[in-house]
């Protein structure tokens, strides 16, 4: 049997963390105030179908599902303004850092010169915020890393960064 | 690299001036199809004319009969005859108006009458360069040249060329893309005409030279027997690939490999559950279910061993040329430095007999629906360690030392339980693991040698994941709760999309740590000392091109 006995979770170095980095980026605090109002428009959208089919239909299984939804969006919400701390970024020398995740954590590094494009977006309540969304694209599907709320002049102002590291750093595919 | 080695261009079809494909173009896309559906309709109303002679004439408010009571069999013939006309001039016209032209830097195709499609590719960009003969228009000594750049359904298509004629302007472009400049201006008319198979339409300067079928002119007996040479050849162009292949499999190795896959095990038990239920009593529906699944799988035997048979890998100046396929063949050329993960896998049923398999990730892998085998994957279907040897040597050029090889071999079959005393160079996940991946731990492990990562998983299917480090794309290091409690991590090497997933299920948190540092500066000096993108430049002075320039000249005189 495998031995558990080096097994504390409670030691620190259980948590995946990147030692000797510099100093990471966070995005916009008001950020969290979109993955808010995602989250709650999610919970009322489902929740509201359940309970549509609860009533109209007599559907138990629906009131279940839809108390699950509702307990999950509680959660969701009460952890969001850490889940978005979590996020960050940093340049570092030849590579773009990425985190985010604090029950699930991501750390991804991709090199300048592999970047294809960059898209930046805004979706409405971002707008509204004047917060935008800022994607690096690669080749590979799965690596594209996306910095959500970014203040709008900072996001545009990365994009133009980041072109240009990457045409310095040019690679081909 | 001098002037005098310079190769030939083979072809004048590289010059940059618009040119056509071959005529019967229309008629091999398309064509087929619309045959069959006029047979189809021929068959159905032969069968209504010998229905109308017997006598039996009550069908009514068919269209057919409808026309033949009214009397307007004229005008129906007329109709059908305007709309053949307008079927055959459409097939003229598409064929006039696609056009294609190569020059130094790119490769672009003109098509389309009402809707007008115009598409370019950068020869610096090609990720591969697909040489593919159907079934059909093989038999009319046509090939369909494809010229693969990364993205999705991002290939630029030459169908169809004459076969020899695409077989030489494959060799072209390679030597196009590979960074040899090539002096334009002196393509003297003496050489161009003493190239063979280069119709040359003398006096028409101004309209695109009319490419046909080499032969076209000569007797039928010569064409029915360059027919059957091409059709017997596997390769075609015999100077610019070393003539053998690499590895040799067997027919019969093959067709047992297909046997011995994961769908045989599938249909097995699909037939236990299928006797067990007909022993129980059931009645003949479930069978009327099963039985066309069966056939169809017969169907399915039948495409893979056609595919893969006649398999043959072999290194050329302008990278890999992999060729398959028994009826429908294909022979794809990847340029150095335009694979972008590699996988060694060895299916459980496949461990007694010591058979693996080698599939790739390109840039190139456009999906495509119909039957003709494109770009494929698979670069070796069943090989044995010699065979993987020999195949790794040709898709990682360099990766050949012995510490190398001994990486490979340990990838392939070690394991840390296996060979506990004996050193591994792989880098373990730890006992713990055993909790997330009970049998599979062991063999947990990754290994970074010179600019490749290595990647040992799987213990019921063994995979040995080789990522060059120039061409990945990102890596990433993840955790979850689970693992948390574990003090366990798992990490993606990010590479373009493909059969091969580079991740590792399991490590050690510090490990995983290590591994995102040593990749992503890996990464990093990797792609800065690569010169792929135009690799004869990178290379002094290769023999490989003073052969084939020599063989030119030899053709020449």
């Amino acid at each position: 049997m495998p031995d558990q006995g080096d097994l504390n979770p409670s030691q620190p170095s259980a948590r995946l963390d990147l030692v000797d980095v510099g100093e990471w980026k966070r995005v916009s605090p008001k950020y969290v105030v979109v993955e808010i109002v995602g989250t709650i428009v999610f919970g009322v959208v489902v929740c509201g179908g359940a309970s549509l089919l609860w009533l109209l239909l007599d559907a138990t299984w629906a009131m279940w599902v839809g108390l699950a939804v509702l307990l999950m969006t509680i959660i969701n919400l009460v952890f969001e303004p850490r889940r978005v701390r979590s996020i960050g970024y940093q340049l570092r020398g030849d590579d773009l850092l990425f985190r985010r995740g604090i029950l699930f954590q991501r750390f991804v590094a991709v090199p300048y010169g592999r970047m294809q494009l960059i898209d930046i977006t805004r979706g409405p309540v971002a707008r509204w915020l004047g917060l935008a969304d800022l994607k690096f694209v690669t080749a590979a599907a799965t690596a594209s890393v996306s910095i959500p709320g970014l203040p709008e002049a900072d996001a545009e102002s990365l994009r133009d960064r980041l072109v240009e590291l990457a045409e310095i750093r040019r690679a081909g595919l | 690299m001098s002037e005098s080695v310079v190769p030939v261009p083979r072809t004048d079809l590289t010059d940059g001036q618009w040119h056509r494909l071959h005529p019967a173009t229309p008629l091999l896309r398309g064509g087929i199809f619309m045959v069959a559906i006029l047979g189809f309709i021929f068959a159905n109303l032969r069968e209504r004319l010998i229905d109308l002679f017997i006598g039996q004439e009550n069908y009514g408010g068919d269209p057919i009969d409808e026309i033949y009571q009214r009397g307007a069999t004229g005008w129906a013939l007329l109709i059908i005859a305007g709309v053949l006309i307008v079927i055959i001039v459409a097939f003229y016209l598409s064929w006039r108006m696609h056009t294609f032209r190569v020059s130094g830097e790119i490769v672009e195709v003109r098509s389309g009458l009402i809707f007008r499609s115009n598409r370019k590719a950068r020869l610096d960009r090609v990720q591969g360069v697909n040489l593919a003969r159907p079934v059909v228009p093989r038999l009319f000594g046509a090939a369909r040249l494809e010229i693969t750049v990364a993205g999705q359904d991002g290939n630029v298509q030459l169908a169809y060329l004459g076969s020899k004629l695409a077989d030489d302007l494959r060799r072209d472009i390679l030597h196009l893309a590979s960074g040899l400049r090539q002096a334009r201006a002196p393509m003297a008319a003496p050489e161009a005409a003493a190239t063979p198979n280069a119709p040359a339409v003398p006096g028409d300067d101004e309209a695109p030279t009319l490419i046909g079928p080499p032969t076209a002119h000569s007797a039928l007996g010569d064409f029915a027997t360059a027919r059957y040479q091409e059709f017997v050849a596997p390769e075609q162009d015999p100077d610019a690939a070393p003539p053998e292949s690499v590895v040799r499999i067997p027919p019969g190795r093959l067709i047992a490999s297909v046997v011995m896959s994961g769908f045989t095990v599938f249909l097995l038990l699909a037939g236990i559950g299928l006797i067990i239920s007909v022993i129980a009593g059931s009645s003949g529906w479930v069978l009327v279910a099963v039985l066309p699944g069966l056939i169809g799988s017969v169907g399915y035997y039948f495409s893979r061993i056609t595919k893969q048979l006649r398999f043959t890998i072999a290194g050329t100046s302008d990278g890999v040329r992999v060729g398959f396929g028994l009826l429908s063949t294909s022979s794809q050329t990847l340029p150095p430095g335009r694979i972008h993960a590699i996988a060694v896998s060895q299916p459980i049923l496949w461990r007694r007999f010591g058979w693996w398999q080698i599939s790739i990730n390109t840039a190139g892998q456009a999906t495509r629906g119909s039957g003709a085998p494109a770009t494929s994957t698979t670069i070796l279907p069943v090989g044995t360690l010699a065979d993987v040897a020999k195949v790794l040597e040709l898709a990682l050029p360099g990766f050949d030392t012995d510490h190398h090889r001994a990486l490979v071999a340990d990838g392939m079959l070690g394991g840390r339980k296996r060979d506990a005393g004996v050193p591994d160079y792989f880098s373990n996940a730890p006992r713990r693991a055993a909790w997330l991946r009970p049998f599979s731990w062991h063999r947990t492990g990754w290994a970074v040698s010179g600019n490749v990562a290595l990647l040992r998983c799987g213990v019921i299917s063994r995979d040995l994941i080789l990522v060059p480090l120039a061409r990945m794309q990102g890596v990433s290091v993840r955790q979850g709760p689970l693992r948390r409690r574990l003090r366990l991590a798992a990490a993606d090497l990010y590479t373009v999309a493909g059969p091969v997933n580079a991740s590792l299920s399991v490590l050690d948190v510090d490990e995983a740590l290590v591994l995102f540092e040593w990749m992503s500066t890996g990464a990093v000096r990797s792609a800065q000392s690569d010169t792929s993108h135009h690799w004869s430049r990178a290379m002094p002075k290769s023999a490989a091109d003073q052969q084939s320039s020599q063989n030119q000249q030899g053709a020449v005189k």
